[in-house]
């Protein structure tokens, strides 16, 4: 394991106490549910039963007569939004999809999708309200998957789509074939070298077909909001999001309203995994707070945090590779189709970009499919799209090394990308750990330990993120006695206040706890992307970073000023100030602080940055081993070790980076194992519960070991990289090539669930069987 | 929601007529691990919701090895699991409630609402019918025994009647040689719903390790837990061998109804009642000989 801390550091690299833990373990902490206001009314959403359905007409009258309903709204009471398109942290959103899917106008597209709101005196009138709206329903026919949904037959969603073949993620590009309407909008093609040659150069290909299951977040707290007007017109909206900034620009478009009116106030968050950048309840709360007069609170049940926000994409995937005898990779034919929803806007593009980046590959076409089907609108979700298609590479890699008798570590190593090899998408890597990752699970305890016993079989697998860069802004006070605040806009999900007061305490040369960080609302502090991508202790670290050194210069002036010198003639060093020539005796911050009144007043150091594009900021690798024990009998898979190996550039608090690994992999283990979302045939969700929904319990999970590679990223002043999401890549297939080893069955569908593998179990034994009765003879 | 008025009876006189004067506006309260949920989803939408924690005859553990068990329908989990008799002469039922939830939900749930609520995958129901048990059910006409077999009517439905509490279970005096277990499959390790739950309870000969009794009872494979009688029944007389065992878990899928749902297919479900039927046999057995 790297050690925990660099000479260089005094603060970074240490594990001190975040500082919102005590309020969050004590239950002290606000988060969206927690907020009330005097006069507030309860709002609540009617959700459409039917999965595809024309909406005839929507009465609301006797809701209104209910005695406590105090305003109702419906998709009537929306303004028109045009389709533009707005960055949201990874994702790109049409805001005119955007605004149907906050409420349904003349369709229900998916079950659960809001048709009307109302708001009365209680939670429990609210509800009762509901029952008494007439809709009027016509219903069609489901789509529920991309296979169907691209059936030239297909009932069609949204009648203006067409097939476009885009140019770039945010470029909808030329039309695609006729110009007729499809479930199709988006279709995105990477391609280089010769396909055909490189596979005559192969010793061997494999090609096989993938599904994957939608799954979801699975955030403990559910989408909320309170939602109030000012006299003078200005919206406040709390709530728990993962970028107030977006909330307050995707409200704005989906209300036709100017940003400078709406002030967003992000409460503690209980989890979001990307799911939490997007809005649901904020603006049909602000329509209601607005309608009725009152302050407006929406806090969704589970049931609907599963039926109507965004999960992952559930995919199809071809997949076709060709290797050499020696384990080199000559060429991949890669066939991806995502499921959106039932709006566009899957991750289908960094899907395609992401499967197969790890490696080398010289001839390539990597074709990938935006699909609508009758389903929530896909969110975000940790590393959008790149788990789903490499699950599908990955298990043909693992194969393709078993034919070439290769250890599956040593065949990736010999395709393994490093700095300078391109990427799917054309650019090629700056400096890159992967190799790293693999050399480190390679010479892990965990690998070198021999797995014995029967139907127990090891996986390994890997994965890529780009990581996010976006923009960031960031304040630090110097207060009169040498303690010190800073103030950003990215909310806390997993530790970054304790990330900021350390990057703060490092550049100033004080202790972590006289630091203390501060989430301001939209008003209050410039402009700040998503706490998601993995930019939050990567890009709003950056900009802490640059602030505090703004700050500290500042404060090399005021000293240089109390001394008659120039600012270069001045040091800072182990945390004090002190004159070059040693004519006056140092200071440190606390006596220089008590002295700023008198030389010009507060030092405020302040930064903003754009910390880059989406990927120009420091890739993330991971490489993860899982050993499983299937029950032969019942197909149920326990993991009995689990080690992940992850380059994080530099780890500022290891402790939260740790936690950033191992929350990634649990996640990645219930996506490979039980989650998925059970439609039946009308197209309704069945299994929305947490009983039904099946995430990994804490007795489902060993200690999951992390192994933290620190390979500095060079675009970064601390060497930081993004942690947070690339961990979640490589489980799925490693969980099935363990499976494979243990019971001999290539499961090629998500999840692997005990009645699916035990199909797979039982089929090959009678074809195991049939094959040795046909040796026999 | 609606409004509802909640009692707290302390005697089962209070609570029968409570139950009686409210009829099918009331539903009993025991652990509210099922009924709460049902509430909140408004599935069930009773106007008195009456509590019967309070009540001595509901919540009390008595055994004796001459009169066997009587089980208060409204103890909750925890307390069979604590219980040193329940563990020693009933550990198939007493790790049936301990599976239940987790230890915050078995503080409150109890195994008379585990059957009473009338789910096909209650864990508790197929201990109990392998137990033997009796339901003890006390309403506005009077008293009745009622094989916990036959209690569950279909999924969400029992024999009560409006206005009928189940007071206890009776249980049998355990013989010598004889034991019970019972296991259940589910997708995870804790916190989750069976897809099969195989009970089983077992008697064997003194001298020759014959089967003298035995009973099977299957959860989670029709729309009620099913008494799996043929089965059994195969077993009697005979040395509990690998041919036995298999040839009672042929009977026990064939004793099976179960469907394709969001839980399991109905040939997984049938596959794995086999499997568990023989590894309860075989618990049991192993029991019953220590
Ligand atoms: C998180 C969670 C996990 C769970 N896990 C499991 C599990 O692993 N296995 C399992 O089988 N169940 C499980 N359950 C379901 C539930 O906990 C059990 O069914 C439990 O045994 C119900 O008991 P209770 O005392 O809470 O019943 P209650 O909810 O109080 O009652 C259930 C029903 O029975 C009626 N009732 C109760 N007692 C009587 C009586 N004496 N006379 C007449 N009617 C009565 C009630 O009116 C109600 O309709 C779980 C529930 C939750 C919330």
């Amino acid at each position: 394991m790297a050690s925990d801390q660099s000479p260089e550091f005094k603060v970074i690299g240490t594990r001190p106490v975040r500082p919102d833990g005590v309020d969050k373990v004590t239950g002290r902490a606000k988060y969206g549910a927690d907020y009330t206001l005097p006069g507030m009314l309860h709002g609540k959403v009617l959700r459409s039963p039917h999965a595809h359905a024309r909406i005839r007409s929507i009465d609301v009258a006797r809701a209104l007569r209910l005695p406590g309903v105090k305003a109702i709204v419906t998709g009537a009471d929306f303004p028109e939004v045009k389709g533009v398109m707005a960055q949201v942290g990874e994702l790109i959103v049409n805001t005119h999809y955007l605004s149907l899917n906050v409420m349904a106008r003349d369709k229900a597209l998916y079950d659960g999708h809001a048709v009307a709101a109302g708001a009365a005196t209680s939670k429990h009138i609210a509800e009762e309200a509901l029952e008494l709206i007439e809709v009027d329903y016509e219903a069609l026919p489901p789509v529920m998957t991309a296979e169907e949904a691209m059936r030239p037959d297909a009932p069609v969603l949204l009648e203006e789509l067409r097939t476009r073949l885009m140019a770039h993620r945010t470029d909808p590009g030329a039309l695609e074939g006729p110009d007729r309407a499809s479930n199709v909008p988006g279709h995105i093609r990477f391609e280089r070298g010769d396909l055909d040659a490189g596979f005559r150069a192969a010793d061997y290909v494999v090609e096989r077909e993938f599904t994957t299951a939608t799954v979801h977040q699975g955030y403990i707290e559910p989408q909320n909001a309170l939602a109030v007007y000012d006299a003078d017109e200005h919206l406040t909206i709390y709530c728990s999001t993962q970028g107030s900034f977006n909330v307050r620009t995707l409200t704005a478009s989906v209300l036709a309203m100017s940003e400078g009116k709406i002030r967003v106030v992000p409460a503690e968050i209980g989890g979001g995994f990307g799911g939490k950048t997007t809005v649901y309840l904020e603006p049909v709360a602000a329509l209601l707070a607005k309608k009725s007069g009152r302050p407006v609170k929406m806090v969704m049940t589970r049931a609907e945090v599963l039926r109507a926000t965004g999960p992952t994409s559930g995919i199809k995937a071809k997949v076709k590779i060709g290797a050499r005898r020696d384990g080199k990779i000559t060429a991949a034919e890669v066939w991806l189709a995502y499921e959106a929803g039932a709006f566009p806007g899957s991750p289908f593009a960094p899907g395609a970009m992401c499967t197969l980046a790890p490696y080398i590959i010289e001839n390539l076409r990597i074709d990938s499919y935006d699909v609508v089907v009758n389903r929530p609108k896909v969110a975000a979700y940790r590393a959008p799209g790149s788990p789903a298609s490499a699950f599908a590479c990955e298990c043909v890699l693992d194969e393709l090394a078993e034919k070439c008798r290769l250890d599956p570590i040593e065949f990736r190593m010999r395709n393994a990308a490093h700095e300078g090899a391109p990427q799917p998408a054309g650019p090629a890597f700056k400096k890159i750990g992967f190799a790293e990752t693999l050399a480190a699970i390679r010479d892990s305890d965990h690998y070198r330990t021999p797995l014995n016993g029967p139907f127990r079989g090891r996986g390994v697998a890997s994965g890529f993120w780009f990581n996010g860069g976006l923009q960031s802004s960031a304040i630090v006070n110097i207060h009169g006695d040498g303690s010190v605040s800073v103030v950003t806009g990215s909310v806390d999900i997993g530790g970054t206040r304790a990330a900021q007061a350390m990057i703060v305490a490092e550049t100033l040369g004080i202790a972590v706890d006289e630091v203390r960080p501060v989430v301001a609302d939209t008003d209050a502090i410039g402009h700040t992307d998503v706490t998601g991508g993995s930019r939050t202790a990567l890009a709003t670290g950056m900009a802490v970073y640059e602030a505090s050194r703004d700050a500290r210069d500042q404060l090399i002036g005021r000293a240089a000023k109390i001394w008659d010198k120039k600012p270069d003639e001045v040091v800072f060093e182990q945390g004090v100030f002190r004159p070059v020539d040693g004519s006056a005796p140092s200071l440190n911050l606390r006596q220089l602080a008590g002295r700023l009144a008198r030389t010009g007043g507060p030092v405020v150091g302040r930064a903003t940055v754009n910390a880059g594009a989406v990927g120009a900021v420091g890739n993330a690798f991971a490489t993860v081993c899982i050993d499983v024990e299937v029950d032969p009998d019942t197909a149920k898979v326990r993991i009995l070790r689990c080690t992940i190996a992850q380059d994080v550039g530099r780890a500022l608090h290891p402790a939260y980076v740790e936690g950033q690994l191992q929350g990634a992999v649990a996640q990645g283990v219930g996506w490979a194992l039980n989650e998925e979302y059970f439609y039946d045939q009308k197209g309704t969700l069945r299994n929305f519960g947490l009983l039904d929904y099946r995430m990994p319990t804490c007795l489902d999970l060993p200690m999951i070991e992390t192994i933290m590679v620190e390979v500095p990223n060079p675009n970064h002043p601390l060497g930081v990289r993004g942690v947070g999401e690339v961990g979640i890549v490589p489980p799925m297939a490693a969980v099935a090539s363990a499976i494979y080893r243990a019971v001999g069955v290539r499961m090629a569908e998500l999840p692997m669930s005990a009645p699916r593998l035990l199909k797979a179990i039982i089929e090959n034994r009678v074809t195991t069987f049939d094959a040795q009765a046909t040796a026999a003879k | 929601m609606h409004a509802i008025t909640y009692e707290t009876p302390k005697s089962l006189d209070e609570a029968v007529k409570l139950m009686a004067a409210h009829g099918e506006k009331a539903r009993a309260l025991s652990g509210g691990t099922d009924l709460l949920i049902q509430l909140r989803a408004g599935t069930r939408r009773p106007e008195y919701v009456v509590n019967i924690k309070n009540i001595p005859e509901l919540t009390r553990i008595s055994f004796s090895l001459q009169h066997g068990l009587k089980l208060g329908a409204a103890v909750p989990c925890i307390e069979i699991h604590e219980n040193g008799d329940m563990r020693k002469y009933y550990p198939g039922l007493t790790e049936a409630a301990h599976l239940i939830g987790s230890l915050q939900i078995q503080s409150r749930a109890s195994v008379g609402g585990n059957l009473c609520n009338g789910s096909p995958a209650a864990d508790a129901t197929p201990a109990l019918i392998a137990l033997g048990a009796q339901a003890r059910v006390v309403g506005p006409k009077g008293e009745r025994m009622v094989p916990v077999e036959s209690f569950c009517l279909a999924p969400g439905r029992t024999v009560l009647q409006p206005g009928e509490l189940l007071v206890e279970f009776h249980i049998p005096a355990p013989e010598r040689r004889a034991s019970d277990a019972y296991l259940r499959f589910i997708p995870r390790n804790e916190m989750d719903i069976a897809v099969v739950g195989v009970g089983a309870a077992l008697t064997l000969d003194m001298s020759d390790d014959r089967v003298v009794a035995a009973r099977i009872a299957l959860g989670a494979v029709g729309p009620t837990p099913i008494l799996a009688a043929e089965a059994a029944k195969s077993l009697i007389g005979k040395p509990l061998d690998a041919a036995a065992i298999d040839n009672a878990a042929r009977l026990a899928i064939a004793a099976s109804s179960p469907i394709d749902d969001m839980r399991g297919t109905a040939e997984f479900r049938r596959h794995v009642v086999g499997v568990l039927t023989r590894r309860t046999l075989a618990k049991a057995a192993e029991r019953a000989r220590e």
